[in-house]
């Protein structure tokens, strides 16, 4: 028999039974779908956090009390602004330390009010973080020397608390203590169902007068060598345990962040892509299952096809071809469906998703692969079949 | 149309094992089948009938013996040879017409032909002329659904004779047809026999129907009992036949054929 016949006769076969072959393609269906789904889901969470860390700014160092690491709980900051400094000569430019002592906090303007993360900074955040500003200026050293009371802020904060007004030069009242905006910035967009417009910068001094400490939370360097970024990191955190006996800190670079990020959400899509892949699995059983039947149901017509000059080799390609257009097809429909779900998901949700090629690929070279794997059995019994046997059923 | 014999089978044996116990349902049986020979095949249900008839259309091996298609050895052959023979040489009709259901007169007339690469344009047109010599061209594009008894088993030997065999084998093939439908389709056998010279070996319970034939093989326990030609056949001895129309419920032969 030739193979375009062979196609066709397996096409009007699986025409034949209409609501069973859609039934047991449903299960191929969602399998594929799923997989091709969950995994941009995954793959887009993944790219949109690198993006993101990408955007910090390229040789950064975070130097942060404790230890970076997945699962390890963050620890109580001791750092004073004499460390920055301490910091700042070991790097040899004050300039390229930056630090902050983050609170939410409620901020006032008028009769409209503000939940934010108000930021104690210095000077140095634009040029550490590569921040722009919209309008206005940014704080000053002798801002941050004198602790005024002056603020920059977020593109969100800015149009929340003065929709229809210029914010720059209004007055606002952060946890009862009234600054002067002088600045806002550049929106930066959302991240991960994360504002990251909403946002205050007021000196690191006069955040410290504000929540009644004298610590910060974190200091961040831009360093002068990206080559010798890591042992710059080791003098750091040298200097600092020196300087607290006692308490670990760890200085991690942007590619140790998107190492462990990366890891996380490698993890988190590989479990997804289990997950769906199970679902593809049970969709396989479906097609085996409904083939075997399909083989029982036709042993006359096995018998008839034998006796009129089929080989054993014409039935099971027949069979098999069955068996993988229901896979294949199912698999198509379950691509076309991720594809679009992942499409509407991206552009409704604030959850990335990023169909990859590979996903693709793999989602239908594993359906048509289930086709064979799981139609093999049931092809081999139906050539198999004795035809003296099978005329005889009824 | 004569050539040599169509079918030889010498000292033919064929053994079934059933849960461990040989039963034998053939015990050396020896015939030819002569071209363009009117053979009917009877004996009671058990006799070994059926098992004579799948080994002479080459859908079942002997256990001993020789058996001889179209010149070829049966024992020697693979399955896939086999079925190869069969296309090209037998032709089989069966009680219940085993015509594959969604499938138009024309395109299960052509079956035979699609295990034999023929093109599908041309099978239709072969199917179609098929059709046309059992008197359903004006049905090429019915469903068997759609047919009457009679014309399902006309659609049958349609397909049966397709493919220029040498042998048509079958097998009651009026059994699941009342009296008149089948006295037409057993006249129709007998036309398409003279007509193109191909063998025809026919299966029957029905001692009427055998009498037509111009000889006949009686069978019992597994051996031929009786190999003669028969007298000639007259046309009285199907109106004969008394009032027995639907006996489609006859079951085949079961027994040690199973």
């Amino acid at each position: 028999m030739r193979v375009a016949e062979a196609w066709r006769v397996a096409w009007d076969a699986l025409r034949a039974n209409r609501m069973r072959s859609a039934l047991t393609m449903l299960g191929v269906v969602i399998g594929v779908a799923s997989v091709v789904l969950l995994v941009a889901i995954g793959t887009g969470t993944k790219q949109r956090v690198e993006q993101q860390v990408e955007g910090l700014g390229s040789n950064l160092l975070l130097v942060v009390p404790g230890r970076l690491d997945v699962g390890s709980a963050p620890a109580l900051s001791p750092l004073t602004l004499q460390d920055v400094d301490a910091v700042g000569r070991v790097v040899g430019d004050p300039n390229r330390v930056a630090v902050t002592v983050a609170s939410g906090a409620t901020v006032r303007a008028g009769n409209r009010e503000d939940f934010t993360t108000v930021q104690g900074v210095l000077e140095t955040t634009p040029t550490v973080f590569a921040r722009e500003l919209g309008r206005g200026r940014y704080l000053t050293g002798s801002d941050v020397d004198t602790g005024r009371r002056v603020a920059v802020l977020g593109d969100s904060v800015a149009r929340s608390l003065f929709p229809d007004r210029e914010a720059v030069g209004q007055q606002i009242n952060v946890a009862g203590v009234r600054f002067r905006v002088i600045g806002v910035f550049v929106p930066l967009g959302q991240s991960l169902g994360v504002d990251r417009d909403d946002e205050v910068h007021i000196p690191v001094t006069a955040a410290q007068r504000l929540y009644g400490t004298q610590r910060v939370d974190a200091i961040a360097v831009k360093a002068p060598d990206r080559e010798r970024i890591d042992e710059l990191g080791d003098r750091i955190v040298a200097e600092l345990n020196g300087r607290h006996p006692g308490t670990e800190f760890s200085a991690v670079t942007q590619e140790q962040i998107l190492g462990v990020l990366g890891d996380i959400l490698g993890i988190l899509t590989g479990v997804l892509a289990a997950i769906a892949g199970i679902s593809l699995l049970v969709g396989g059983v479906g097609v085996s299952n409904i083939m075997l039947v399909s083989v029982r149901e036709r042993t006359r017509e096995i018998g008839l096809r034998k006796a009129v000059g089929a080989r054993p080799r014409d039935i099971g390609v027949q069979f098999l071809l069955e068996a993988v257009l229901l896979t294949s097809v199912g698999g198509l429909t379950g691509m076309a469906l991720g594809v679009g779900g992942a499409l509407l998901v991206a552009a409704l949700s604030p959850i990335p998703a990023a169909v990859t090629w590979w996903s693709l690929a793999l989602a239908f070279g594993v359906s048509a692969a289930v086709g064979i794997i799981f139609g093999v059995v049931p092809a081999q019994r139906a050539g198999r079949l004795d035809p003296v046997v099978a005329l005889r059923a009824e | 149309m004569s050539r040599g014999p169509a079918i030889e089978a010498f000292d033919v044996s064929r053994t079934y094992e059933l849960d461990g116990v040989s039963v034998p349902a053939l015990r050396g049986v020896s015939l030819t089948v002569g071209a363009g020979d009117y053979v009917a095949l009877i004996g009671p249900s058990g006799s070994g009938k059926s098992t004579l008839m799948h080994l002479l259309g080459g859908l079942d091996r002997p256990s001993g013996g020789r058996l001889v298609i179209g010149g070829r050895e049966v024992g020697t052959l693979s399955a896939p040879e086999l079925a190869r023979l069969r296309n090209e040489t037998i032709g089989f009709v069966f009680q219940a017409f085993h015509l594959l259901p969604r499938t138009s007169a024309v395109d299960n007339v052509a079956l035979p032909l699609v295990y034999r690469g023929v093109g599908a344009r041309q099978r239709r047109e072969r199917a179609a002329a098929m059709l046309g010599r059992v008197g359903l061209g004006h049905r090429l594009h019915h469903r068997p659904n759609q047919l009457s008894g009679g014309e399902q088993q006309r659609v049958a030997i349609a397909r049966a004779l397709v493919t220029d065999p040498t042998v048509l084998l079958a097998d009651e093939p009026t059994g699941n047809l009342d009296s008149t439908t089948g006295a037409a389709v057993l006249e129709l056998l007998e036309r398409l026999n003279v007509e193109s010279g191909v063998a025809l070996v026919m299966v029957t319970h029905d001692a009427e129907v055998a009498a037509r034939a111009r000889r006949r093989i009686a069978m019992r326990d597994g051996v031929v009992v009786a190999d003669t030609a028969a007298s000639p056949a007259g046309g009285t001895a199907v109106s004969g036949r008394g009032g027995d129309a639907a006996d489609g419920t006859r079951p085949a032969d079961g027994g040690a054929d199973a």
